[in-house]
């Protein structure tokens, strides 16, 4: 009786659990790829999503790399941007952008570093050329990172960068204070612990 | 004449309706453990997948973040498997050779799909959206488990409906702050309850009611 029960049970379950309708990435039977997620013929633009700011969505303008942020420089678009670096980046250029991530200590080809005086001098718009199309060996991340994101890890690829030359006297005020008086530490570093806390 | 039964079968009578009832009861409580079981609910079970992949290897040993894969978590109601271009940003170059791989290489070459099976499947007359729970603080782990310690994908949970309430009724018990949601083996800095309310408030997490309402879920 009591396996009469479960089975009867699990029979009802199935139907209601199962609906006939495609969840998201689900196999079709129809389709000869076995998508039911069907691939946007080339050339597609949906209403509305006509990317036609050629210097946002590229970082380049005539060929050249764009040189100004195409929006306002905020604490919140370079902590956004940390925090995609160190989801998308970090693997490969490590978290501080040295070139020497997990996966390139597991083999891959050695990354490029930012603090190389090639990359410290470029335009930004560079980065988001080589974050959209790739380069040499690394491959394009339009499908990994939105293009506005995209943006917000090249302005903390800057941040990065800046860091490296950065002295004493460009700590503000308050958190100057901190280091010299040697501060209690969990006060001051609290922001790097944030940043390392991936590690 | 003799009596067929002797005086203690009273007794015995007595006894032994009490032992039906106790039967029954035992009866209704094995049923509801074992719809509670994991052979119900398929939680811990072992699903073979196409590729032996190992959330133990990648998110454990290299520390990759969820969403380096799971690009669409934050945005969407579903949590994208990869597409094999992801898989190739790495293994153009890392264990080019081996031949667990093949699968990949092979759908990268010819362009049709990798077919995973999928591990979670919640019942279709739920509507669950992954964006809406990353959004407000619920930690991956705190649905699918220690993933940076699964060398082959299981659930861990029920995915029962008394799970789900369970959370929805007082989710100031599994709150975690944004920037955590994605780490795995997060202990709380203080009293989870205290830090659950403040981010309870801070995040703007319905009431109770609201989210245990009917139609929040079944739509």
């Amino acid at each position: 009786m009591l396996v009469g029960l479960v089975m009867a049970g699990a029979a009802c379950r199935q139907d209601m659990h199962d609906a006939p309708r495609f969840e998201p990435l689900e196999e079709s039977d129809f389709f000869r790829d076995k998508r039911s997620a069907r691939p946007l013929l080339e050339g597609t633009v949906a209403r509305g999503h006509l990317r036609a700011e050629e210097a946002f969505y590229t970082g380049k303008v005539n060929n050249q790399p764009v040189v100004e942020l195409p929006m306002p420089l905020t604490r919140d678009l370079l902590e956004r941007g940390r925090e995609r670096f160190n989801i998308y980046c970090s693997p490969c250029h490590g978290h501080t952008g040295e070139g020497q991530g997990m996966v390139v200590r597991r083999g891959f080809k050695q990354a490029a570093s930012f603090h190389d005086p090639r990359l410290r001098g470029i335009a930004i718009g560079y980065f988001v050329d080589v974050m959209t199309n790739g380069f040499g060996q690394m491959p394009d991340y339009r499908t990994q990172v939105a293009p506005r994101d995209r943006w917000a890890i090249a302005a903390y690829i800057r941040a990065l960068q800046l860091s490296r030359s950065a002295t004493v006297d460009d700590v503000p005020g308050e958190e100057r204070r901190k280091l010299e008086t040697g501060g209690t530490p969990g006060a001051s570093t609290s922001d790097e612990e944030g940043s390392t806390s991936h590690e | 004449m003799s009596q067929i039964f002797p005086k203690s079968a009273n007794a015995w009578a007595r006894f032994s309706l009490f032992g039906l009832l106790l039967l029954i009861a035992l009866g209704g409580w094995s049923i509801l453990l074992l719809q509670r079981s994991d052979f119900v609910t398929a939680a811990r079970a072992h699903v073979q997948q196409p590729i032996q992949f190992s959330h133990l290897h990648h998110v454990g040993g290299e520390g990759f973040d969820c969403r380096y894969c799971h690009t669409s978590v934050e945005e969407s109601a579903f949590a994208n498997v990869p597409s094999t271009k992801i898989c190739m940003n790495c293994h153009s170059q890392i264990w080019l050779e081996s031949p667990y791989l093949e699968p990949v290489r092979e759908s990268f070459k010819t362009g049709q799909s990798l077919e995973w099976i999928r591990v979670h499947d919640l019942p279709d007359f739920v509507y669950f959206n992954h964006s809406i729970h990353v959004n407000k603080g619920v930690g991956c782990e705190t649905c699918h488990g220690r993933v940076d310690q699964m060398p082959a994908m299981q659930q861990v949970a029920s995915l029962q409906m008394e799970w789900c309430l369970d959370c929805h009724r007082n989710p100031e018990q599994y709150l975690r702050p944004r920037a955590q949601v994605t780490a795995m083996g997060y202990v709380p800095e203080g009293d989870q309850l205290e830090i659950g309310r403040r981010l309870k408030q801070e995040y703007k997490v319905l009431d109770a009611q609201t989210l245990t309402s009917c139609s929040t879920c079944h739509r």
